[in-house]
C-alpha cells in the first residue's frame, strides 16, 4: 500500500503540453478518480505514475521515496488497461498468473492465489478459456483478476469499464467498489464519465486542457465547483449558469428579472466584482417553485425522468435553465412560472476570471 | 420464477435461417465455387504431377510419344541422379552379372549397363542448398524482428529515412549487382564459400523481413507489453514471453518468404559458386550435359528440390491461413 504524491509533474510532447505542471497527493487506501475530457491528460497522468511514461519534469514519491526514474517493474503497481490487454496466446488461468511469474513464486501458491482471486470475481468458469471468445464483461474480469492476484503498492485504472455496454458497466462498477473496500488499495482511477466518477470516489480530481481544476471529495466539487469548467462538467445536466449585472445586492438578469442575493453572499460580491458582470449558479434541484417566487420564466419543455421530471426554463430570452419538478406536476409548454434558488444552494463566478467566489465570514 | 410452462418447447438449438444459405440458387453457387477451385488445382498442379510421374518413369518411358500416363515406376531415375557411373564392357558386364554383394541401385545401373562408382555431387549440393537457405533464413529473421521491434516501439532518430534506406536495398534489380559481388567475393575470399551465400542472402532478406516484421508489430497493441512491465517483467522479458508468441503469424510467412527466395535462388549461386558451396538449383540444369537429357533424372532433382520448401509451407500452414487475429484486445 503506498501514499503516492506528484510535485510539480509535468509531460510534454514536442512543444505541446499533455499534463501541465502538477501537484497531487493520493492517500493510502484513497479510491481518487481522475475525472475529465478526453485529451485532458488522464492517460498521460496515469502512465507517468506507472512508469511507463517519463515525466518531463518533477517528481513522483510512492511512500516519500522517490521512484520518478524507476522502470515501471519496479514500482510494485498494477495497471488495469481500457482495452484489457490480455494474452490471447494464454488461457486466462495463465494471464492471471502471469504477474506472479514474474516474481518467481511457487506452483502451488500461485495456484492458491489464483483460484482465491477467481473466486473473489467470480470466474472459475473461465480459467481454462482463451480470452479471446469471452464476452466484455468477462474480459475486463479477468483483467481486474491479473491486477488483483498479486497486493501491489497501487491500482491504476485507465478507463476500464470504458469498453463494456452500458448495462454491464454498472454491474462492474459495483464490483470494483466493492473489491476496493475490501482490499482497501491506493486505487487511481481514470474516466470521462461524471456519474462513474461521482459513484466511486472517495476522491475526484477533475483535469481539463491539461491541468488540475478542482480536487476534492465528489460533494465538493458538485456543490461547490472551484470554476465555471467544472461546474459545467459535474452533473447531468451540469450546473445552471446565468449572467447578469451586479450593483448593490440586486443581479439584473435581462431585462425581466432582478434576483436579490443572499445577505451572507454581499460582502464577497461587493468585494471582488463590485459593480459589474457575476454569473449566477445553482443546480437544477436548487429550484423552488412558488408562485411570489422572485424569478419568472416560462416552460420551454419537460422531460420526465421517471421519478422527477426536468423542466427546462426560459430565463432570460435564449437562455435555458434547468430546473427539477415533482413528476405528478403539470406544466404546459409556454406556461409561466415562478419560482426562487435555495439561499443554501446558489453559488456566484466571476466571469473573467473563470473562478468561484468564496463567501466571506462576516 | 420461471414464467415458461413445463410443456413449453426448449429452444436450445437455433438453427440459422439466412435466406442466402438456403435455397436452389446459393446450393448451385456453392458447387459452381467448389468446382472452379478444383479446376484451378488441376491446372496449378499439373506441371508437378507431371514431374512427378517423370521422375519415377524408365528413359525410354520418359521420352515416349504420346506421352504414357500408365506406367512401372522405376527408381532409375533417382539412381542416376544421385551417383555417378561408368559403363561397362562386354567382359566386365558378364563378371558383374555373376556378383551378390550388389544392392539395389547396383542392380538398377546394370540394367544399362553401367557400374556405380560413386555418390555424385547432387547430394552435396542439396545439403548446401538446406544449411545456406536455413542459415540465411534464421538470421534474416532473428536480426529482421529485432529491427522490427525497435522500429515499431522506440523513437529512432530518422527512423522513416532509415526505413526507406533498408527498403532502397530491394530496388535495384539483384542482376545489376552481379559483377562487382563476384570480383568483391573473390578479393575477400568469400568465393565459393557457405559462409558468402548465407551473407548475401540473409542481406537480400533482411530488408524484406524487416518490413514485413513491422507491419505485424505494430498490430500488437502496445498495451500488451506495457502490462508486461507493470506486471514485474523486464522489456526482453516481455519481448520473449508476449511479442514474439503475438508475432508468430507474421514471423511464419516472413520465414516462409526469405527460405523460398533463398531456396530457389539461382543467378548469384551461379556466378559465386563452383562446386564446394554449389546449390541445387544451379546444379540442376548443369546435368543437361552430354549424351542426351535424362529427364528422369532431372525430373527426380526437382522433385527433391520441391519436397522442403513443400514440408516448411505446410508445417506452417496453419499460422499463415490464421492472418493477423489478435482476439483480446480491441482497438478503440
Ligand atoms: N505519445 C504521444 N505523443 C504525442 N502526443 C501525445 C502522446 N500521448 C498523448 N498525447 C497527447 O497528450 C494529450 C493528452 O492525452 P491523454 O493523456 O491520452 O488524454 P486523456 O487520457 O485524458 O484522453 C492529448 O492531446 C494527446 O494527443
Ligand atoms: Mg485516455
Amino acid at each position: 500500500m503506498a501514499t503516492i504524491e506528484l510535485k510539480q509533474v509535468e509531460k510534454r510532447f514536442g512543444e505541446a503540453y499533455a499534463v501541465k505542471p502538477m501537484d497531487m497527493t493520493i492517500n493510502n487506501g484513497d479510491f481518487v478518480v481522475l475525472l475529465g475530457p478526453s485529451g485532458c491528460g488522464k492517460t498521460t497522468t496515469l502512465r507517468m505514475i506507472s512508469g511507463l511514461e517519463s515525466v518531463s519534469s518533477g517528481i513522483i514519491n510512492f511512500n516519500d521515496k522517490d521512484v520518478t526514474w524507476l522502470h515501471p517493474s519496479e514500482r510494485d503497481i498494477a495497471f488495469v488497461f481500457q482495452f484489457f490487454a490480455l494474452y490471447s496466446h494464454m488461457t486466462c488461468r495463465e494471464n492471471i498468473a502471469f504477474p506472479l511469474r514474474a516474481s518467481g513464486e511457487e506452483g502451488a501458491e500461485i495456484d492458491r492465489k489464483v483460484k482465491r482471486v477467481a473466486e473473489m470475481l467470480r470466474i472459475e468458469h473461465l480459467l481454462k478459456s482463451r480470452p479471446g471468445g469471452l464476452s466484455g464483461g468477462d474480459q475486463q474480469r479477468v483483467a481486474l483478476a491479473r491486477a488483483l492476484v498479486r497486493k501491489p503498492a497501487a491500482f491504476l485504472m485507465d478507463e476500464p469499464l470504458g469498453a463494456l455496454d452500458a448495462e454491464f458497466r454498472e454491474t462492474m462498477r459495483a464490483e470494483i467498489k466493492r473489491l476496493h473496500l475490501e482490499q482497501n488499495a491506493t486505487t487511481v482511477y481514470v474516466t470521462h464519465d461524471q456519474i462513474e466518477a461521482m459513484a466511486m470516489g472517495d476522491k475526484i480530481v477533475v483535469m481539463s486542457a491539461a491541468e488540475i481544476q478542482q480536487a476534492g471529495t465528489p460533494l465538493e466539487v458538485y456543490y461547490d465547483p472551484a470554476n465555471l469548467f467544472v461546474a459545467r462538467f459535474i452533473g447531468s445536466p451540469g450546473m445552471n449558469l446565468v449572467e447578469g449585472s451586479y450593483s448593490e445586492g440586486k443581479i439584473k438578469l435581462g431585462d425581466a428579472n432582478i434576483y436579490c442575493v443572499p445577505q451572507d453572499w454581499r460582502a464577497s460580491l461587493d468585494t471582488t466584482i463590485g459593480t459589474g458582470e457575476v454569473v449566477v449558479g445553482f443546480r437544477p434541484e436548487a429550484v423552488q417553485f412558488s408562485a411570489q417566487g422572485q424569478l419568472g420564466s416560462s416552460v420551454y419543455a419537460n422531460d420526465l425522468h421517471g421519478s422527477y421530471s426536468m423542466l427546462h426554463l426560459e430565463l432570460i430570452k435564449d437562455n435555458i435553465v434547468n430546473a427539477r419538478a415533482d413528476r405528478r406536476d403539470r406544466h404546459q409548454m409556454g406556461d409561466s412560472i415562478k419560482f426562487d434558488i435555495d439561499p443554501e444552494q446558489v453559488r456566484f463566478f466571476d466571469p473573467k476570471t473563470e473562478k468561484a467566489l468564496q463567501k466571506v465570514a462576516l | 420464477m420461471a414464467l415458461r410452462s413445463p410443456s413449453a418447447p426448449k429452444q436450445d438449438v437455433v438453427i440459422s435461417t439466412r435466406v442466402d444459405k438456403v435455397g436452389l440458387r446459393p446450393a448451385l453457387l456453392r458447387n459452381f465455387r467448389a468446382g472452379l477451385a478444383v479446376v484451378a488445382a488441376l491446372i496449378m498442379l499439373l506441371p508437378a504431377v507431371w514431374m512427378s510421374m517423370t521422375a519415377f518413369k524408365s528413359r525410354p518411358d520418359a521420352v515416349s510419344v504420346p506421352p504414357k500416363v500408365f506406367f512401372t515406376p522405376t527408381l532409375e531415375g533417382f539412381v542416376s541422379l544421385l551417383t555417378d557411373r561408368r559403363q561397362l564392357s562386354n567382359t566386365e558386364l558378364e563378371d558383374y552379372k555373376q556378383r551378390t554383394d550388389l544392392n539395389w541401385m547396383d542392380k538398377l545401373a546394370l540394367k544399362r549397363g553401367q557400374a556405380i562408382i560413386g555418390w555424385s555431387e547432387f547430394p552435396k549440393h542439396l545439403r548446401n542448398s538446406i544449411i545456406i537457405s536455413v542459415t540465411s533464413t534464421f538470421l534474416s529473421i532473428f536480426f529482421g524482428v529485432l529491427a522490427a521491434y525497435a522500429f515499431s516501439r522506440f523513437k529512432i532518430p530518422g527512423e522513416s529515412d532509415l526505413l526507406f534506406f533498408i527498403l532502397s536495398t530491394r530496388m535495384l534489380p539483384p542482376v545489376v549487382v552481379t559483377i562487382p559481388i563476384f570480383l568483391m567475393y573473390r578479393a575477400l575470399g568469400l568465393f565459393d564459400t557457405h559462409i558468402g551465400l548465407i551473407l548475401l542472402y540473409t542481406a537480400f532478406n533482411l530488408s524484406f523481413a524487416v518490413w514485413l516484421m513491422k507491419g505485424f508489430i505494430d498490430e500488437i497493441p502496445k498495451e500488451y507489453e506495457e502490462a508486461a512491465l507493470v506486471d514485474g517483467y523486464t522489456r526482453l522479458q516481455a519481448f520473449r514471453k508476449i511479442v514474439l508468441p503475438q508475432a508468430i503469424t507474421g514471423i511464419a510467412a516472413t520465414t516462409v518468404f526469405s527460405f523460398i527466395f533463398a531456396w530457389n535462388e539461382y543467378a548469384f549461386a551461379l556466378m559465386l559458386t563452383s562446386s564446394a558451396a554449389r546449390t541445387a538449383p544451379p546444379s540442376l540444369p548443369s546435368r543437361i550435359g552430354t549424351g542426351g537429357v535424362e529427364w528422369a533424372a532431372i525430373a527426380a532433382g526437382s522433385l527433391l528440390f520441391l519436397i522442403p520448401a513443400i514440408i516448411l509451407t505446410f508445417a506452417l500452414r496453419k499460422h499463415l491461413l490464421r492472418g493477423v487475429t489478435f482476439g483480446a484486445i480491441r482497438k478503440g
